[in-house]
């Protein structure tokens, strides 16, 4: 049986890449750098003009201007067929009037790929998603996992030097869908490709990629491995779509300061310029003083709205004195209900300097 | 509050069965006194000769040559017919299918307008045009390409031509329907997957729309074979289709009989058509209702 062997990934290059239709800018100036072997994720929200940057890149849409490269080779204008990308769709695009082989044999045949060597290549595709036997099953005999994997294995016989996924989990259920994370960064691994996945779900996105680029209005608002993304937002849109922080608009003081109404923040990054910034605060971020703190921490003074059994943690909603609504969480366990109090009561919280985090509206 | 689930239920099924029934009898009705009971009656005409059962009529098939030479004809006619809408008609119904959708309406509303001009107004539109004096003809002249008229209809040409103008549309709207239920997913997906845009057509999207071809074959060839008007008006007595051939036994020599047994032959080779389709492509689809 032969293992499907890559051959060496390259990396892809956009470059000021705009799309203009009319009167609508689907693509506003959108360049990436993606390494090769890397995996990236196009991380937004429906309309954000990530289906299109996926259609440049495949080759579907002509961008207005811009250019892309594969490796070295400038693809802007070549056709999908000679772009040597493997596509896997939304809702996987497999020829319903072809049985499982046929449908993974496809690429093979429209490449010219001599039929002795289909069998081994077959083999090896059908092994690679574990599903051998399969070849003979008509697609309408399959599970939506199972056409999920003839799609990932039509896309990769063909040894493309790059592999792109349009929300390829998103029609499965969440078990389902989980399993696939798991299996598609192993494939990964194995296969060593340079692969750019779009997706809405943030979490698929932040779990599976080795880089997120968030994409906003047409244009990449940030793009950067999940953690900084998640720590250190880039605006306000970043903050608001990665982990549902809250915003809350400050003023700035200082290059490390800003103003929360009265109180005087300290973050350990720089405070951007600008006339309107927010203070954004990830729930998990906060934390309820016992009393005795460390004086260079930052300390919110606030009243308890509300809390919410939630299991495994308890929510706490919170008015700041100077204005302004924070939630954060509470273990459930002895030690959080210790710190917990009621609604009406008055509660310090603290946010430490290297978590506070002042960020540009988008 | 218990209620059972099954006792309303059942009655609201039943109530609406029956409804569903009411609904359907005057259509039903009308349909067997107009059509099933003379059917029933036509073919008892043909098996019927003083008062006795007789196989006369059906006899006349084997040794009347112009039976022979009316259904050769026909067929032919038919077969000229379907695959000259089909060459034409498939470029219409792929063009409709992938253009923008205000295009793809306009391209329709071309095809479907000639349908509401009467099939008669059109055959004496096409004699005008294609007669020895007609706009073609002195056209051609004129440009110097011909030197004497060109016989362009009471022939078997100018039938073919007319019938192919009023049965275009049958061929275009089940091939659209077809076409337009195609996912665009699965030609990008060809194309990326390395095939050229012929490969692509020829390997995916070609077999994809048969069934609109075969819909649309089986229609246009069954509609022809019945055709009367065009080939009466622009056969000019040259072109001898079946139902000229039922007319004339009825109006000339008031064979009755003989007229019933061409129409039952007739109907029983559409019923084998369609028998034969259907193994192909399920009847719905055909009736372009799935």
């Amino acid at each position: 049986m032969s293992k499907l062997s890559f051959r060496e990934p390259v990396g892809v290059s956009v470059r000021s890449a705009t799309k203009s239709y009319d009167d609508f800018l689907a693509l506003d100036n959108v360049s990436l750098e993606v390494a090769p072997g890397e995996f990236v994720s196009i991380l937004g929200p429906s309309g954000s003009g990530k289906t299109t940057f996926l259609g440049i890149l495949g080759g579907f849409v002509q961008p207005t201007s811009g250019s892309i490269h594969l490796g070295t080779v400038d693809i802007t204008y070549a056709p999908p067929h000679k772009r040597d990308i493997g596509i896997v769709f939304q809702n996987y695009a497999l020829f319903p009037h072809m049985n499982v082989a046929d449908n993974i044999t496809f690429p093979l045949r429209a490449r010219h790929v001599p039929k002795s060597q289909w069998a081994d290549k077959l083999e090896g595709a059908l092994a690679m998603v574990e599903l051998s036997g399969y070849g003979q099953r008509q697609i309408h005999e399959l599970s939506g996992g199972q056409r999920q994997r003839v799609a990932l294995a039509r896309a990769m016989i063909f040894e493309p030097r790059l592999i792109l996924m349009d929300e390829p989990l998103s029609a499965l259920d969440k078990q389902l869908r989980e399993t696939m994370q798991i299996e598609l960064k192993q494939l990964h691994h194995k296969l060593d490709a340079t692969i750019i996945y779009v997706t809405h779900d943030q979490r698929e996105a932040l779990t599976m990629s080795d880089r997120v680029a968030i994409m906003n209005k047409g244009r990449i608002a940030q793009i950067d491995t999940p953690e900084r993304l998640h720590d250190w937002p880039a605006d306000s849109f970043v903050a608001s779509f990665i982990g549902e922080a809250t915003l809350l608009p400050v003023v700035r003081k200082s290059a490390d300061t800003a103003a929360l109404g009265d109180t005087l923040l300290r973050s350990t990054q720089p405070v951007p310029t600008g006339d309107k910034l927010f203070l954004a605060v990830h729930s998990e971020k906060l934390i309820v003083s016992d009393g005795n703190h460390d004086t260079n921490v930052n300390v919110l003074h606030a009243t308890v709205k509300d809390t919410l059994y939630q299991g495994e943690s308890i929510r706490v909603f919170i008015t700041l004195d100077t204005g302004g609504e924070l939630s954060l969480r509470l273990p459930s366990n002895h030690s959080g209900r210790r710190l917990l109090k009621q609604p009406g009561e008055p509660i310090t919280v603290l946010l430490h300097p290297d978590d506070t985090v002042v960020v540009p509206q988008a | 509050m218990a209620v059972s689930h099954t006792g309303p239920e059942i009655l609201h099924e039943r109530r609406e069965q029956r409804l569903t029934l009411l609904l359907l009898a005057p259509a039903l009705a009308i349909v067997i006194c107009l059509l099933v009971l003379p059917l029933l009656w036509l073919a008892w005409q043909s098996i019927r000769a003083d008062g006795g059962f007789t196989l006369v009529n059906y006899q006349r098939f084997l040794t009347d040559d112009i039976y022979l030479i009316s259904f050769l004809q026909t067929f032919r006619i038919a077969i000229i017919v379907t695959v000259v809408t089909l060459l034409l008609g498939y470029p219409v119904a792929y063009a409709a299918s992938m253009a923008p959708r205000h295009w793809s309406v306009l391209i329709l509303a071309a095809v479907v307008l000639p349908f509401w001009t009467s099939v008669l107004v059109r055959a004496y539109a096409w004699l005008i045009l294609l007669q020895r004096r007609g706009l073609v003809n002195s056209a051609l002249m004129d440009m110097g390409l011909i030197d004497s008229p060109l016989l362009l209809v009471n022939n078997e040409f100018g039938t073919v031509l007319a019938t192919i103008h009023i049965l275009l549309p049958f061929m275009v709207l089940p091939l659209y329907a077809t076409m337009q239920k195609i996912p665009r997913e699965l030609t990008m997906a060809g194309s990326s997957l390395g095939g050229s845009p012929v490969f692509v057509f020829t390997r995916v999207f070609l077999p994809l729309s048969m069934p609109g071809v075969i819909a649309g074959m089986v229609l246009v060839f069954v509609l022809t074979l019945g055709f009367y008007i065009t080939p009466e008006l622009l056969g000019g007595g040259r072109t001898f289709m079946v139902s000229m051939l039922v007319s004339r036994n009825i109006e000339i020599y008031h064979e009755w009989g003989a007229a019933s047994s061409i129409s039952v032959v007739l109907l029983l080779s559409v019923f084998l058509i369609f028998r034969l389709s259907t193994k192909l492509v399920p009847f719905e689809r055909i009736m372009g209702t799935r």
